[in-house]
């Protein structure tokens, strides 16, 4: 296979189109803006749809309406603007219906910046919008990652009938890095659509798309039917890597590109003579909780490397349990931490350079 | 000309007692009967002098609950 | 004997929700015959909206889904875009059409996407409880405008098919009334144009059909017929706004 070098908000949109996604839906947003560029420059291409949507409101809501007759369907945005989207993604949820949201987030609150940041922790893994409801979250840390996860995420979708999130920082979307495109990892058996509003040819018994259910004991019951697919999502879906954990006094936990500058911390403070691992979660839902009990005794404290005030720290102080003492790094507002820091806060945690 | 000839029939059960069919039938035979409740708990609207009835359909065109079915012959 | 009139195949025979009265059965009933007529129940996908007309989705006898509150048109682009041989409608009312969708339902026009919105006006908030609309005449009484509504706290009326019809996509904009008999036969032919427009792929229609809400009114369905010819007709004029030439 040959590997092309892309933009990471292009490389996306185009294994979008390689999944199968022909119909894409977005918004004006920095900094995700290469990618419905590319997706209305190629999706004519391929009898695809591109349409700009009036706001993020809209265009959720057009995955929406097309996901409903079993489309693969996709829409793109960042931090603000996925934020107007819940109340699209909350109904996709609730109907089970699956497409494809991609949030190439940045700084907040509110309109915030346009430089990278994960302060959308909490608005991507603790719902979002109103209900019982869950996404699964990807959250990949190099463009080939989010090339093979955003195929994967197309098929975990279909196979779930669930939103599935793709969340890069600004960095995943705007740097450059080889990319090919493959087949997904998991094979999967997917299920046909038969739910899907493509007209009954009168032939069957009408389809209906729908989130409401006035009956308590009706919408419980789907709640419950809900929480079953979430738990086997977190049976099989959590993934996550684990750096360097041998003997290590100090593993940290980080995400996404930040994930990427933790390891050059791990790999100096090694030169040092100083034992760091590093705990990689792939899944931000579901939580890799399971991998924090690989953690070796010779574990002294935990340290949740993040772009934000500290959102993910309170998934791994859920994952430790008690065990050990947890500490924070992070910088926010689009500041993106160095190896540097994250090596002195370690050496800190430590007691001070050995 | 022979004066159309109708029949109309009431799906009792779905009548909501609006009355509305009572205000469009030309021959005013369309009334609400006082007498009986239906299952909705409304008195339903009826025909009692079916042989004055022209088969217009006025009163299935308002009626907002799909309540009458009409046949006419000439 | 011959049948005149029965139950057409467009609807399901799950009975209405609707309060006595209320023209929402005649407005669902002249749709869906319309769909029987022009034989297409079978590739028709009709969007849900949220408000009293939000069960829709139980009664009309074709594939549906149901939308969020004004955010219809977004869902039935959607669908459309998919399925461009498809017959796509929405049925909105006007809390969810005139308030929070005017987005929505202006740009669904704009890109003159190919399907028809029946949209019905009662001048109040049904399925909440009677509150104030954006089409509430000056003066009407709500719960949110106890009042009365009064123009200098809350503007004047809006008249969606006149702004609709300033939009070049809005290839057919035509407000009906169902109040009479004489005027639900109109208001039919209005909806069958509608959709054999959008049949013809010429882009997007709208119907405005005024209706009554006997319950929120606080008057009789009988009453409420009446209230809407002499209070809502002198506001919002009956006719055509818009309609592609012929041939074109």
């Amino acid at each position: 296979m040959t590997r092309i070098l892309m933009k990471g908000n292009e490389a996306i949109g185009a294994a979008a189109i390689k999944a199968g996604c022909r119909y894409f839906f977005g918004y004006p947003i920095t900094p995700q803006n290469e990618l419905p560029e590319f997706m209305s420059k190629e999706m004519p291409k391929v009898d695809g749809v591109y349409v700009q949507a009036e706001s993020e409101v809209a265009a959720i809501n057009m995955v929406y309406g097309a996901a409903g007759t079993g489309a693969r369907v996709m829409t793109s945005s960042s931090s603000p603007g996925i934020a107007l989207k819940q109340e699209g993604i909350t109904y996709i949820a609730g109907a089970e219906l699956p497409c494809v949201i991609v949030n190439i987030s940045r700084g907040g609150p509110g309109l915030g910046g346009i430089q990278p940041s994960q302060a959308d922790y909490f608005q991507s893994t603790r719902g979002g919008g109103n209900g019982d409801y869950r996404l699964l979250v990807y959250a990949p840390a190099s463009l080939q990652e989010a090339v093979d996860l955003v195929i994967e995420a197309f098929d975990a979708a279909d196979y779930y009938r669930n939103p599935v999130m793709v969340i890069g920082d600004g960095m995943i979307g705007q740097m450059m890095e080889p990319v090919e495109f493959r087949e997904p990892a998991t094979k999967r058996e997917l299920p046909t659509k038969d739910w899907a509003t493509t007209g009954t040819n009168s032939s069957r018994k009408p389809n209906i798309i729908n989130s409401l259910a006035l009956d308590p004991e009706e919408l419980e019951k789907h709640n419950i039917k809900l929480d079953k697919k979430y738990k086997e999502m977190e049976e099989k879906e959590v993934r996550y890597e684990m750096y360097k954990m041998e003997d290590a006094e100090v593993v940290m936990v980080a995400y996404g590109t930040t994930a990427r500058i933790a390891k050059n911390a791990v790999d100096a403070l090694e030169k040092e003579g100083i034992k760091v691992g590093l705990i990689r979660p792939i899944t931000l839902w579901p939580f890799p909780y399971k991998a924090f009990k690989e953690i070796p005794a010779t574990a002294k404290a935990l340290l949740s490397v993040e772009m934000s005030m500290g959102q993910m720290i309170d998934d791994v102080k859920i994952a430790n349990e008690g065990r050990l003492p947890v500490e924070f790094y992070g910088r926010a507002g689009g500041m993106i931490p160095t190896p540097e820091a994250i090596a002195a806060k370690v050496k800190d945690i430590l007691g001070g350079a050995k | 000309m022979a004066k159309a000839k109708g029949k109309v029939k009431f799906n009792e059960d779905r009548c909501k007692g609006c009355e509305l069919c009572t205000t469009v039938c030309p021959v005013k035979i369309v009334k609400m009967d006082k007498k009986r409740i239906n299952i909705k708990g409304y008195h339903p609207a009826t025909v009692e002098e079916m042989d004055k009835c022209i088969g217009c359909a006025n009163c299935a065109t308002i009626c907002p609950d799909l309540v009458i079915k009409v046949e006419r012959e000439k | 004997m011959t049948v005149v009139f029965e139950k057409t195949q467009g609807l399901t025979d799950k009975q209405f929700h609707y309060c006595p009265g209320c023209t929402h059965g005649v407005i669902h009933r002249l749709v869906a015959e319309v769909l029987e007529e022009l034989g297409v129940i079978g590739k028709t996908v009709g969007v849900a909206p949220v408000g009293c007309s939000v069960l829709a989705y139980d009664y009309f006898n074709c594939d549906m889904h149901e939308a969020s509150h004004g955010r219809a048109p977004a869902v039935a682009t959607g669908i459309k875009r998919v399925l461009p041989e498809h017959v796509v409608f929405t049925y909105q009312g006007d809390g969810d059409l005139a308030s929070i969708g005017t987005a929505e339902i202006i740009h669904a026009a704009h890109r003159s996407e190919k399907f028809t919105t029946i949209f019905v006006n009662n001048a109040i908030y049904g399925m909440t409880g009677g509150q104030m609309a954006p089409t509430t005449l000056i003066g009407q009484k709500t719960t949110t405008s106890q009042e009365g509504r009064k123009q200098e706290l809350t503007g004047m009326p809006l008249r969606i098919s006149e702004m609709m019809a300033t939009i070049d996509g809005a290839v057919f904009v035509e407000r009906v009334s169902v109040h009479d008999v004489p005027h639900i036969r109109k208001a039919k032919k209005a909806i069958k144009k509608a959709f054999e427009i959008q049949l013809e792929g010429k882009g997007f229609g709208i119907v405005e059909v005024l209706s009554t809400c006997p319950t929120n009114w606080g008057i009789t369905p009988v009453d409420s017929l009446k209230w809407l010819e002499e209070n809502m007709i002198p506001y919002y004029p009956l006719g055509n706004f818009r309609t592609p030439e012929e041939g074109k």
